[in-house]
């Protein structure tokens, strides 16, 4: 019934588990090794839910030490391991095999070091994202990436998929605002890249290790930049009469020169859908929104959002709606971060994560809707319209089999559409095993290989997140 | 002379490629050849590759903000290009040819391949944060293309950061893709005098710390001209450019009375800032590239200029220093690593002579557990070691 492919369990693996979990109990604390079947149910998944493994046995250190530990024991005996978060990743990337232990990072949650002058924090991996932004924010600073799920993901789980959010159209991705980790290698050395300062030195390991999904090694530690948070921000709903109308607005800003700081799109079956739930007082007479934020002084804002105004009339908006209060304001962005989880209460969904460029965003809707009816289904499409990072959701009954495929086969056609007009399988969720069979869309062997050998390069025995981004079929290529 | 390969396209690339690591030839790779004299010397090489013939834009969107070249383009086409929409490359490149008295126009490939950033860095991040896309050939001379046109991408691994900065050491690039940024429709400089360095990085600590649109931030001593400056860049929309330089300049008052730098003074200003000009005359003077933390740079500087007669200035709000040695037999490699030692950042020779840079190590030396995956890496792009041999590090 299910798509996705998983690799049969090493049989030889599972008769020792009982040795392995003694063996693991000289490892890491008594508390942080969890064995029974009841308890090793809160990870058999993550927000890939329709797929599940029970794992081997789950470890939850606390210390970079006991990472390496276990990792070094796992490396010599071959023992797989699940590298996890939160768990929050939409496309498997936490999702465990039978014969692998997962290493959960919730009890590293400690910040280390907080540092104005310099302008970075400095935390275990375990801490959540809009945890960092509340440390920082009562002396006016924040971590810039924003992913939706900010209140539950971990920065450990952003540095693996290289998470953006709303707010990257300015000030970009996790890569861009990560100045340094400390990672466990499989054979359990401890090594640090990068640090306090920019550039780090030698190869850009660090560049090279954010999005690796958990596959390189395992990050205890990171050092984030912090900013100077703006003096005002404004949120403003644009309503459109058509989608083309509000395709066209973005590619105008953009191309008069404006980069405001977020520019996000809905459908009109978002629109309801996030209307119901936040009761944010987006308007349900128009067929497109566009949420548009800009910052600054409220001089700068209203120069800003005049011209932006301008340009969206032009394309045919009907509504503009400036926030005027910090109420207003929270709860349009209630609205468009719970979109996700509104869309779960109406029915059960696939997020697709393509990236278009940003002149191909019309012609990329008009066509997504075409490929979901043709499937016999339905979508909402609410997504990062300034950087193209779309996010059709595919609505489907989980308990109706052929709806699932029908879902899957469907997602695969619009992956298939963005990689076309020359964007990409996955803008910020990861590859994991969801989009794992479709990497040969995006690329040529040759460029699988050399990515494989470099994989190999950290992890040459293939036991980090084993099953994840490459096709099964690629491996080990040395 | 050495014979040179001088491929036009990305085929023949490959093929001189290939060809050298069938005869295990080590080649020197280059694009113009501004930068030659940075990094390990590779005197002893029979053969070099070149790409300055792989020019021109190869994509080129205005209105997506995306822009791709070959990789022997010269900056100063695509920065034509990019005006003509009043856009630019956001991260401001440095010109190496003022450094090293050298002539031919720096190439994009070689912009990429050094991560050769400006003082906007701080702002909108180096070379590395606006690479979106690569194509490259590998020294087994296999074509591989990682990231793409779109802004957003975490599809498989990010060769496009780990070959960015790499010197040409695990491959040799044959095409670019950026994101670029509007140009700022106002660009102005506020500046103070008098200051020592501690005070001087206090201030730029309190500019960068405020949200008044700072674009760069640097402060040259006292003793590089005749009065210490100590200056941050504003950049943005009219509006918000005066507001900001209104607003620093409160902020700045207990430093001191700030001045209003406009026009092509502000310019010419930013122009030796980037290119390190203070620093270039005597030519045979050794130069430094320090990236710390702001807060413990002027430590650094005072214990370095206990022990060495040295010139330098500070870009990147201090987390940049830029030191020009006046007479030392190891360059001063001793006293500067030893004064980086405990700060967690790390120290380039960019400037000096062969011999020297034979002797000493021009980029940080690396811990053994990091030295080692370099190698691995090296290995899986490189195999017959044809690349750059030894450019960044010994066997690498």
């Amino acid at each position: 019934m299910s798509k996705i492919r998983f690799t049969e369990p090493n049989r030889e693996i599972l008769a020792r588990r009982d040795s392995i979990i003694n063996d693991l109990t000289r490892l890491v604390d008594p508390a942080g090794l969890i064995t029974s079947t009841d308890e090793c149910r809160a990870y058999e998944t993550d927000a890939l839910t329709a797929y599940r493994k029970m794992p081997l046995a789950v470890v939850l250190p606390k210390t970079t030490e006991e990472v390496s530990a276990v990792l070094k024991y796992c490396h010599d005996t071959g023992v797989k391991v699940v590298p996890r978060g939160a768990g929050t990743s939409l496309a498997g990337g936490a999702i465990p095999s039978e014969d692998a232990v997962v290493l959960g990072l919730s009890k590293m949650n400690r910040v280390l070091a907080v540092n104005y002058d310099d302008r970075f924090i400095r935390v275990e991996a375990g801490v959540t994202n809009l945890s960092v932004t509340a440390v920082v924010a009562e002396n006016g600073f924040f971590y810039a990436p924003d992913p939706s799920s900010q209140l539950a993901c971990t920065i450990g789980g952003n540095i693996a998929n290289n998470s953006g959010g709303a707010h990257c159209l300015k000030y970009g991705v996790t890569t861009n605002n990560l100045l340094g980790v400390r990672m466990v290698l499989i054979d359990g050395s401890i090594i640090d890249l990068g640090g306090d300062y920019l550039d780090s030195a030698g190869l850009d390991l660090l560049g090279l290790v954010v999005g690796s999904e958990g596959q390189l090694g395992i990050v205890t530690e990171a050092t984030l930049r912090i900013l100077k948070s703006a003096e005002g921000a404004r949120p403003v709903l644009f309503g459109f009469p058509s989608c083309e109308g509000a395709g066209k607005a973005v590619a105008d800003v953009i191309a008069a020169g404006i980069i405001p700081v977020a520019i996000e799109y809905m459908d009109k079956a978002a629109i309801e859908i996030c209307e119901a739930f936040a009761k944010a007082g987006y308007p349900l007479d128009v067929e497109a929104l566009l949420i548009v934020e800009v910052e600054g002084s409220d001089a700068e804002m209203d120069a800003t959002l005049a011209d932006i105004t301008a340009i969206a009339r032009a394309n045919g908006a009907t509504t503009v709606r400036e926030s005027r209060s910090a109420i207003e304001t929270a709860a349009i962005w209630k609205g468009r971060k719970s979109a996700f989880g509104a869309t779960g209460r109406v029915a059960d969904y696939l997020c697709m994560d393509g990236t278009v460029p940003t002149g191909k965003l019309s012609y990329v809707l008009a066509e997504i809707s075409k490929i979901v009816q043709r499937h016999g289904l339905r979508v909402a499409n609410v997504f990062h319209a300034g950087d193209g990072n779309m996010h059709p959701l595919i609505l489907y009954n989980a308990n109706d089999p052929s709806q699932q495929s029908k879902a899957e086969a469907a997602g695969d056609d619009i992956l298939r559409l963005c990689v076309e007009v020359g964007g990409c399988l996955t803008g910020e969720h990861g590859v994991g095993i969801e989009k794992r069979d479709l990497m040969r869309c995006q690329f040529d062997d040759a460029d699988l290989v050399q990515q494989i050998r470099v994989r190999a390069a950290f992890d040459p025995r293939w036991l980090l997140n084993t099953d994840k981004v490459f096709p099964l079929d690629f491996r080990c290529q040395g | 002379m050495t014979d040179c390969y001088k491929p036009r396209d990305e085929c023949g690339l490959s093929s001189a490629i290939k060809d050298a690591a069938t005869a295990k030839m080590p080649l020197v790779v280059r694009g113009a050849g501004s930068k030659s004299a940075m990094g390990r010397p590779l005197g002893g090489y029979a053969m070099s590759l070149t790409t300055e013939r792989m020019r021109g834009v190869s994509l080129y969107e205005p209105t997506e903000l995306v822009i791709g070249a070959l990789p022997g383009t010269p900056v100063s086409e695509i920065d034509r290009m990019l005006a003509k929409h009043n856009q630019m490359l956001p991260f401001e490149p440095m010109d190496h040819r003022v450094l090293f008295g050298t002539s031919a126009e720096p190439t994009i490939g070689g912009i990429v391949a050094g991560n050769v950033s400006g003082p906007r860095r701080i702002a909108v991040g180096a070379c590395r944060d606006s690479l979106i896309g690569v194509r490259l050939v590998t020294g087994r001379g296999d074509v591989v293309k990682s990231g793409g046109r779109v802004m957003k991408n975490v599809t498989g691994l990010d060769l496009v950061k780990l070959n960015c900065g790499a010197w040409g050491t695990l491959g040799v690039l044959s095409e670019v893709i950026f994101k670029v940024l509007p140009k700022p429709a106002r660009s102005l400089s506020v500046g103070l005098g008098g200051m020592n360095d501690t005070t001087a990085i206090a201030a730029l600590t309190a500019a960068l710390g405020s949200s008044f649109a700072v674009s760069a931030a640097a402060h040259i001593p006292a003793s590089i001209g005749s009065d210490s400056t100590t200056i941050v860049r504003l950049e943005g929309s009219d509006g918000s450019v005066a507001y900001g330089a209104r607003e620093l300049a409160k902020l700045w008052r207990s430093f001191g009375r700030a001045e209003l730098i406009e026009g092509d003074e502000s310019a010419n200003l930013w122009l030796r800032v980037r290119d390190a000009h203070w620093l270039a005359q005597p030519m045979d003077r050794s130069i430094w590239r320090l990236s710390l933390a702001p807060s413990k740079a002027p430590h650094v500087l005072a214990d370095i200029r206990q022990k060495l007669g040295v010139r330098y200035f500070f870009d990147w709000g201090g987390g940049l220093v830029w030191l020009a040695v006046v007479d030392a037999d190891d360059a001063g490699a001793s006293v500067v690593r030893e004064a980086m030692a405990n700060t967690g950042g790390h120290a380039t020779l960019v400037r000096a002579s062969s011999e020297m840079r034979h002797r000493i190590d021009v980029f940080e030396p690396l811990p053994p557990a990091v030295l080692k995956l370099t190698q691995e890496i090296k290995k899986c792009f490189d195999p017959d070691r044809v690349l750059n041999f030894g450019r960044m590090y010994a066997g690498i």
